[in-house]
């Protein structure tokens, strides 16, 4: 049954951006369960955001099984892999996560213009997407009238964070995945951001893949990968012996 | 659709540079659409300086010459017609009336017509209206002259005023005779045409003028000379005829009896043909600046794909972020030329808003000082049709940001590359 599926379900994996190119990712295996809290561990350049492409099936593997919420990856078509990602995850970048054109609470509803099945979940709960927003903020501590009514381009870095975790969390998305999220903000703000995504994770029962080369992070999370030893790309091993080569 | 909503958000975000786009293809627009609508006014008012005359007569000379002199005033006659032909022609039982036209003398830079009552009554334009009299009546008397719009408003002239006719055209006059002024019994209300521009006084008044000039007989009563002339004013000759017909099939075997005239060369044109010959000719004027404002509609779009190529690169992380929410790369190919299209269609829509603004506003101005009308209709087909060309234009110049975006979106994946 799909529910009992785990999230994330990887085996004999290898990937490329370009065809000719050296593959950046090799990932004899990997299973993360439903619910989970994952840290995802590894230097720059090692291939954490490629990997993240897939998950969220911007790109595809050129072999392997890549399986996310039990559903298949290299069995739909682009177009359906664009909206199971619309349907399923969330998701928060680095920085410059909002979209400056649109308002606090437009960038939070964002999703739902991509999904009707979030729109309806939402709609399941509160009587407007604003509502569910403003909800969402307010548990981010982002629900105050002269923050909500800013252009987006005026919100301090952390500020914009939070938003973009309220969206990548609307509509209830199964898998939340974070790549870097904190790297922005400052010491003590990464905690802070990091307890809200967790409270708001486990009340959406969502699982959570967390992306960042921070070790001071770990602490919290139940569970830790080191990415050098999930993949085995030629180009992933030992960056600093290839750097003296 | 989420598209259309986020494209015109991201339109008002950036409503100043892409403002001044839309302005200046809207400018463009103007431009292209006033100078068609001023084409087809000045095409009306042009093909409508005669009607109603079935030919005009003159000494042999090409068409165009004789269309030129006969009716705009433009150039000379090389050789006048005779007496005895005008009446040999008038007695043609096909002829309805006939307006004898004398040239060759000026007013102050301003041509000066000798010709009958005939000219008031049967001489018509714009699709058959009549003269008509601002102030005074048609010249009666010898040294009563009618005064043309133009030349009544350039020298505020009123009904008494007292007017010296000059021997020869333009203002290098060598002749000037201030001993017989005339004066003004009526000044004509505008038409529009080169009738506005001109001076017309009787056939007889322009003979004994000459008349006089030759004899060098300035002591003499110049009226008492001209009474002994009678009506017939031999001495001239005319210029031109103009002719109306009791049928107007009649005017092709009546041109040709005339051209074939035995006692000197005559050429008998039909106005309608020769004015379309000639506004025909001038046809490459009229290309040329339909062909400049092209040019300047091509120079907006190119402002405005400037402006979305250079807002690309910052756009491609807009782009990773619609993308992780489930943005497809069409969506994104469609963000941008669906902005390039809106942005095209709103200049297009202010346009022609400000060509109507524009035409409602000069329309009377423009009537009234150039006799230029120019017609507020609903747009014509020509219109129509560039309007439909400079929206494909815009689609196509959205086209090209839309398919780089699009390739960005498929390379970039999600990740944000600044
Ligand atoms: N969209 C892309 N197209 C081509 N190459 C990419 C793309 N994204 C990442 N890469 C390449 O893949 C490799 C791994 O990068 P990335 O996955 O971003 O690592 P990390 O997130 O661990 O820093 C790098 O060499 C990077 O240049
Ligand atoms: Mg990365």
């Amino acid at each position: 049954m799909p529910e009992e599926a785990p999230v994330i379900e990887i085996s004999n994996l290898r990937f490329a951006w370009k065809k000719r190119v050296e593959p950046v990712l090799s990932i004899a295996s990997l299973q993360v369960n439903r619910g989970e809290r994952v840290f995802l561990r590894g230097p720059s350049g090692s291939g954490k955001s490629s990997l993240l492409n897939l998950l969220a099936g911007v790109a595809l593997p050129q072999s392997g099984r890549l399986k996310v919420l039990g559903q298949d990856m290299t069995a739909l078509s682009s177009a359906q892999r664009d909206h199971f990602r619309a349907h399923h995850i969330g998701f928060i970048f680095q920085m410059f996560n909002l979209i400056p054109y649109l308002s606090v609470v437009e960038n939070v509803t964002l999703p739902c213009r991509f999904s009707k099945k979030r729109k309806h979940k939402v709609l399941a709960q509160a009587d407007s997407q604003q509502d569910e927003a403003i909800r969402l903020l307010g548990h981010l501590d982002m629900a105050q009238a002269d923050v909500l009514h800013k252009p987006v381009s005026e919100l301090s870095v952390g500020q914009q964070q939070r938003v973009a975790a309220a969206r990548a969390l609307i509509g209830s998305p199964e898998l939340v995945i974070a790549d870097e999220p904190t790297s922005s903000l400052d010491a003590d703000r990464r905690t802070a951001f990091i307890d809200l995504l967790f409270r708001e994770c486990d009340s959406a029962n969502a699982t959570l893949i967390f992306v960042s080369h921070d070790n001071s992070l770990v602490a919290p999370f139940e569970r830790t990968i080191e990415f050098h030893e999930l993949n085995h790309a030629a180009s992933n091993q030992q960056p600093m012996l290839k750097a003296v080569t | 659709m989420a598209i259309p909503g986020l494209a015109i958000k991201s339109f008002r975000n950036r409503k100043f540079t892409t403002g001044l786009t839309v302005l200046s293809i809207a400018l463009s627009v103007m431009l292209l659409l006033g100078i068609e609508k001023i084409r087809q006014g000045a095409e009306t008012g042009f093909t409508n300086t005669v009607s109603g005359t079935d030919l005009i007569v003159g000494a042999r000379s090409s068409p165009t010459q004789l269309l030129l002199y006969s009716v705009f005033h433009i150039g000379n006659p090389t050789n006048n017609i005779s007496w005895e032909s005008y009446e040999e022609i008038t007695a043609n039982p096909q002829v309805k009336w006939a307006i004898p036209i004398s040239l060759g003398d000026s007013h102050k830079g301003y041509r000066v017509v000798g010709t009958t009552t005939q000219f008031y009554e049967n001489f018509r334009f714009a699709g058959g209206k009549h003269l008509q009299l601002e102030q005074g009546e048609w010249f009666g008397k010898i040294d009563d002259a009618a005064v043309g719009a133009e030349v009544a408003d350039e020298f505020g002239y009123r009904t008494g005023d007292k007017i010296v006719i000059a021997h020869g055209g333009g203002d290098e006059s060598f002749i000037v005779h201030t001993d017989k002024p005339f004066k003004v019994a009526g000044i004509l209300k505008r038409t529009g045409t080169p009738v506005d521009r001109a001076v017309y006084v009787g056939l007889k008044s322009i003979d004994a003028l000459h008349q006089d000039f030759q004899g060098g007989e300035h002591d003499h009563d110049p009226l008492v000379a001209h009474d002994e002339h009678g009506d017939s004013g031999e001495q001239g000759g005319l210029s031109a005829i103009l002719l109306g017909l009791q049928s107007r099939s009649a005017a092709i075997s009546v041109q040709r009896t005339i051209n074939e005239h035995d006692h000197e060369p005559l050429t008998a044109i039909m106005p309608g043909v020769v004015l379309l010959e000639v506004w025909q000719m001038m046809g490459m004027v009229e290309r040329l600046l339909m062909i400049v404002s092209g040019f300047v509609v091509a120079v907006g779009l190119f402002s405005m794909l400037i402006i979305l190529m250079t807002s690309l690169n910052e756009r491609r992380r807009e782009m990773a972020i619609l993308r992780s929410v489930g943005a497809r790369p069409a969506h994104v190919f469609v963000l941008i030329m669906g902005e390039a299209v809106f942005l095209t269609l709103l200049a297009i829509v202010i346009g022609v808003a400000m060509v109507y603004g524009l035409m409602l506003l000069l329309q009377p101005w423009l009537e009234s000082m150039y006799g230029l009308y120019v017609d507020i209709s609903l747009p014509t087909i020509t219109e129509l049709t560039l309007l439909g060309i400079i929206a494909v234009c815009g689609f196509f110049v959205g086209l090209i940001p839309g398919i780089r975006i699009y390739r960005y979106a498929l390379a970039d994946g999600m990740t944000i590359r600044v």
